[in-house]
């Protein structure tokens, strides 16, 4: 394999750099290393960080290929900067036996774009009422380690316990999707002011909080580790802070848009903001993002939902729920976090690669940018700002809720494993 | 005046004002011998109508027609057009067709606002009802009612609903009645009180424009009108409440209640009523009780809503009245 | 009637005597053509035609010593040309109590120009009864008829050029009695 000098590369925002790139693995780090013979990339100050590994992507292959594929999303995570996206179960069949798991992870591993870690449904057809064959997923081909039953939620308490106690044999981990069903009947929306102007079911910040409360007591009581999907109000992260205080096996996320944007944006009646769990207040965002800066939320997940538009380009009742944001999440970021000063580069990489690699146990990502490592690298230009266009994204679906925003940053190289996957912004 | 009609809460005081005054006008029209007026010839306005609503869809229709408008009804109710695409293809459909209005009546809240607001049509959009969320003909027809029962019919024009009080009972919650008459009766400067058991009271109330009180008895006296919202007996199945008993017990406006209201109270409902939940034969039969009234000032102001809209190049520009002091 | 706002250089060519003294005649001149006013019905166009009306009836009383009916006649959604501008505010239309059909109606306006709102008029009553007679009174006759009607009885005849504009004012709406003749801004 060929070799690459990224040249002058802030690594984690600190001094410029240059990397060296030798096959599959970096080779050196350091100052005035010369070329010999290399390709040279300019960095010219932009900012280096480690392939980003999202815990949370639907592709929606098998079953939904109208709004995504394995081919599409890997190429739209490139785009984005990630290396690794674990892809949610919820597909039609639903990824709840071996073969499904196999099937994706070897489109992923063939196109090549983006590694992709299927992650196992928890019980059978995501019913909540049978446990999947967890222990055949984990063995087979795609090693299975996160298990959810994404979409919905594992509300039976004794499938939950079961299903935390069972993946401890393996290493797995359950990701929970916290929505109390009862009580997000007919929900459209964040309960609140805004529902209770706009005549939308509302949706409880409660419905959330009490699951979230629930499994980490779960948790705590059988000895396992349970991780929350997209925590998105401010009394999930007391709890969770409260349950890290204890010491109990936590770990969380949350997406992009639960860092940006309020229920303010649903008086357009503008499908493009529905998602679950729903868009909350400010109160809820500024939480969130102090969370995430304490480490109280461990990961950026996108939670990125592809919908055709025909199933967005229609009243609010009879419309899909979710956004897409592997393309725009380090940008959202980006204009959060770290242009608010709360979290540095190195804490990016760390929200956005190291973690989430670690409870997906993605090996050879989320790793240190020294000699000797995977070269899964994303290179960002930071200093960038532009309006979104989704006319231009990757991703089969448009459904961003920031089409026509200006952000921040710009991922312009992704590296996975030494091969060029991004180059100067466009796909190889 | 905006130029469509989706929510009360888009209405100024002067549009509304404007509209209340020019329903009076309509309202005389129905008193001549010939019942129709010139105005909207050549204008094709269409009823769209997703949820089954045989009262607004007829009032409307009787509006349109008196105004010597074309009439297209659709109803389309039941499954085959459930999915989300058909607001928009059926609308588009119509539009095709040459529609200049679309007058429309749907469960999903925001689907008015939507058609409105998305390019799918250029026609005007009338809300006539969107699932929880705004009912805004409703309200201003129930404002039209108390401004010709507590002040005049002659003595109204011009005049606002200030420092009127009025109460409203019942399922707030899942009420576009309640909602829009919230926002209208605010706007028009009167006080308006909330009475409902606090299960059907959304979260996020305390931010409306108005009172709050689980109490009817005390609003009673200090109310120049009460309007009893239709409860749906289905609620009592989902906890709102625990029977229909103990419901009107508490919330039912029955004969002694009203007595003591204020004698030049009245009692108002959107209809249809449920006798016997919210308001007993006996309130509902008196003449305290505008429910009547209140369909026949349904055609007179929806005859002005659409005149306003429709009558001339663009919305009417709304000002004081100044003829005729 | 042309609603421009009175032009500094506007110059009265009725004052208020001469508007008194114009509708004594015209009063009068109803009697005389209708045999003593028996069934005689006024109905004013608003906004000042209404006011006329009422003048001409109470004048109608004195000489004839009876009530005479006086009602109003909006046209605004009558009008033809409704679809150039945005809607306008309703005006009162009142019919008095005996209604109109038999009777000898007299439209009541301000200024008879284009003829328009006449024949707007005429349509409404089309749709209010059925008239022994139509007949239109007017303060002031500026000419420029667009369509086939005249008046009947005429306060004042005033050849006008289409650059001028004519106002009239009332005491009941506008302080003061008085014709203002004055001229339309130049075009920008």
């Amino acid at each position: 394999m060929s070799k690459i000098l990224i040249r002058g590369a802030k690594v984690l925002g600190g001094e410029p750099q240059d990397v060296l790139i030798d096959g599959g693995t970096i080779a050196a780090v350091g100052a005035g290393l010369s070329a010999g013979g290399a390709e040279v990339v300019e960095a010219d100050g932009k900012v280096l960080l480690p392939g980003l590994v999202d815990l949370h992507t639907h592709l929606r292959e098998p079953g939904r290929e109208d709004s995504e594929t394995v081919l599409t999303g890997t190429r739209a995570a490139a785009s984005g900067g990630y290396t690794t996206v674990f892809a949610m179960a919820n597909t039609f069949p639903v990824a709840d036996t071996a073969g499904v798991v196999e099937q994706v992870w070897r489109l992923g591993q063939e196109h090549g774009y983006c590694d992709v870690q299927p992650i196992g449904a928890v019980t059978v057809g995501l019913e909540g009422k049978k446990l999947a064959e967890l222990g055949a997923m984990h063995e087979s081909a795609a090693g299975v380690t996160v298990f959810s039953d994404d979409g919905k939620c594992v509300h039976d308490a004794v499938i939950m316990r079961r299903a935390l106690e069972y993946v401890k044999a393996f290493g797995g981990v359950v990701a929970q999707h916290a929505q109390e069903p009862r009580l997000t009947e007919g929900a459209e929306m964040n309960e609140g002011i805004v529902s209770a102007e706009l005549g939308l079911g509302g949706w409880p910040a409660v419905a959330e909080e009490s699951i979230i409360a629930r499994d980490v007591l779960l948790a705590d009581h059988v000895g396992s580790r349970v991780h929350i999907c997209h925590l998105s109000t401010a009394g999930s992260v007391e709890i969770v802070r409260w349950a890290k205080s204890r010491g109990i096996a936590v770990t969380a996320e949350v997406t992009p848009h639960h860092l940006l944007l309020t229920d303010e944006l649903v008086r357009t009646y503008n499908p493009v903001y529905k998602v679950n769990p729903p868009l909350r207040t400010e109160r809820d965002v500024m939480a969130l993002r102090e969370a995430l800066a304490d480490g109280t939320i461990d990961i950026v997940a996108t939670d990125h939902a592809p919908h055709p538009h025909e199933d967005k380009d229609c009243e609010w009742a009879a419309a899909a729920m979710g956004m897409v944001g592997l393309e725009t999440a380090l940008s959202v970021v980006q204009e959060t976090m770290v242009d608010t000063g709360l979290l540095d580069w190195a804490g990016v990489a760390d929200r956005m690669s190291v973690k989430p690699a670690q409870i997906g146990q993605a090996t050879g990502h989320g790793r240190p940018v020294s000699a000797g490592e995977p070269a899964n690298l994303t290179l960002v230009d930071t200093a960038y700002r532009g309006l979104v266009e989704p006319a231009g994204f990757a991703s089969r679906s448009r459904n961003t809720p920031y089409e026509g925003r200006e952000l921040p940053g710009r991922v312009t190289h992704t590296w996975l494993r030494g091969k060029a996957t991004l180059v100067d912004g466009k796909l190889t | 005046m905006q130029r469509h009609l989706i929510s009360a809460a888009d209405l100024t005081r002067d549009d509304a004002v404007l509209i209340l005054d020019t329903a009076e006008e309509m309202a005389r029209v129905a008193d001549r011998p010939i019942k129709k007026l010139p105005t909207l010839r050549g204008r094709t306005i269409v009823n769209l109508f997703f949820e089954d609503s045989t009262r607004t869809r007829i009032s409307f229709e009787a509006a349109e027609k008196r105004l010597s408008a074309d009439v297209i009804n659709f109803t389309a109710k039941g499954s085959s057009v459930s999915k989300g695409e058909s607001l928009k293809d059926t609308a588009q459909t119509l539009e095709a067709m040459g529609v200049d209005a679309v007058v429309i009546r749907h469960g999903a809240s925001g689907a008015p606002y939507r058609l409105a607001n998305s390019g799918w049509i250029d026609a005007v959009v009338v809300n006539a009802g969107d699932g929880t969320h705004q009912h805004p003909t409703q309200a201003l027809l129930d404002a039209f009612t108390m401004r010709r029962r507590l002040i005049g019919p002659d003595a109204g024009l011009g005049q606002d609903l200030d420092g009127k009080r009025i109460t409203l009972v019942g399922d707030v919650l899942h009420s576009r009645v309640a909602r829009s008459n919230v926002d209208l009766l605010h706007t028009l400067g009167a006080e308006v009180t909330l009475v409902a058991p606090p299960t059907l009271l959304p979260v996020g109330i305390e931010t409306w424009p108005c009172e709050v009180s689980y109490d009817l008895d005390s609003t009673l006296p200090k109310s120049d009108a009460v309007m009893m919202l239709r409860v749906q007996r289905e609620r009592m199945n989902a906890a709102f409440f625990p029977t229909e008993r103990e419901y009107s017990r508490r919330y039912g406006l029955d004969g002694d209640r009203m007595a003591r209201m204020p004698e030049h109270a009245i009692v108002m409902h959107p209809g249809p009523m449920v006798r016997g939940m919210e308001i007993t034969a006996e309130v509902a039969d008196s003449d305290r009780c505008t429910v009547v009234e209140q369909v026949a000032n349904g055609v007179s102001i929806r005859m002005a809503v659409l005149y306003l809209l429709l009558g001339g190049n663009e919305p009417a520009v709304t000002h004081p009245r100044t003829e005729e002091k | 009637m042309d609603t421009h706002d009175t032009q500094s250089d506007a110059r009265p060519v009725l004052e208020g005597p001469d508007i008194a003294r114009v509708l004594t005649r015209i009063a009068h001149e109803i009697v005389e053509r209708a045999k003593g006013a028996d069934d005689v019905v006024l109905l004013g166009i608003p906004t000042r035609g209404v006011f006329l009306a009422r003048r001409i009836a109470d004048k109608l009383e004195q000489i004839t010593e009876r009530k005479v009916p006086c009602g109003s006649l909006d046209i605004t959604m009558y009008r033809d040309d409704l679809r150039m501008h945005p809607p306008r505010a309703l005006a009162r239309t009142e019919i008095p109590g005996d209604g109109l059909d038999g009777k000898l109606v007299v439209l009541v306006d301000d200024v008879l120009f284009s003829g328009r709102t006449i024949r707007a008029a005429l349509d409404a009553l089309n749709d209010l009864g059925r008239p022994r007679a139509v007949q239109l009174a007017v303060l002031v006759d500026r000419g420029h008829r667009e369509l086939p009607i005249r008046a009947d009885y005429v306060g004042k005849n005033l050849p006008t050029s289409l650059r001028e504009t004519v106002k009239v004012q009332l005491a009941e709406e506008d302080g003061r009695d008085t014709v203002l003749l004055g001229a339309k801004p130049a075009p920008q």
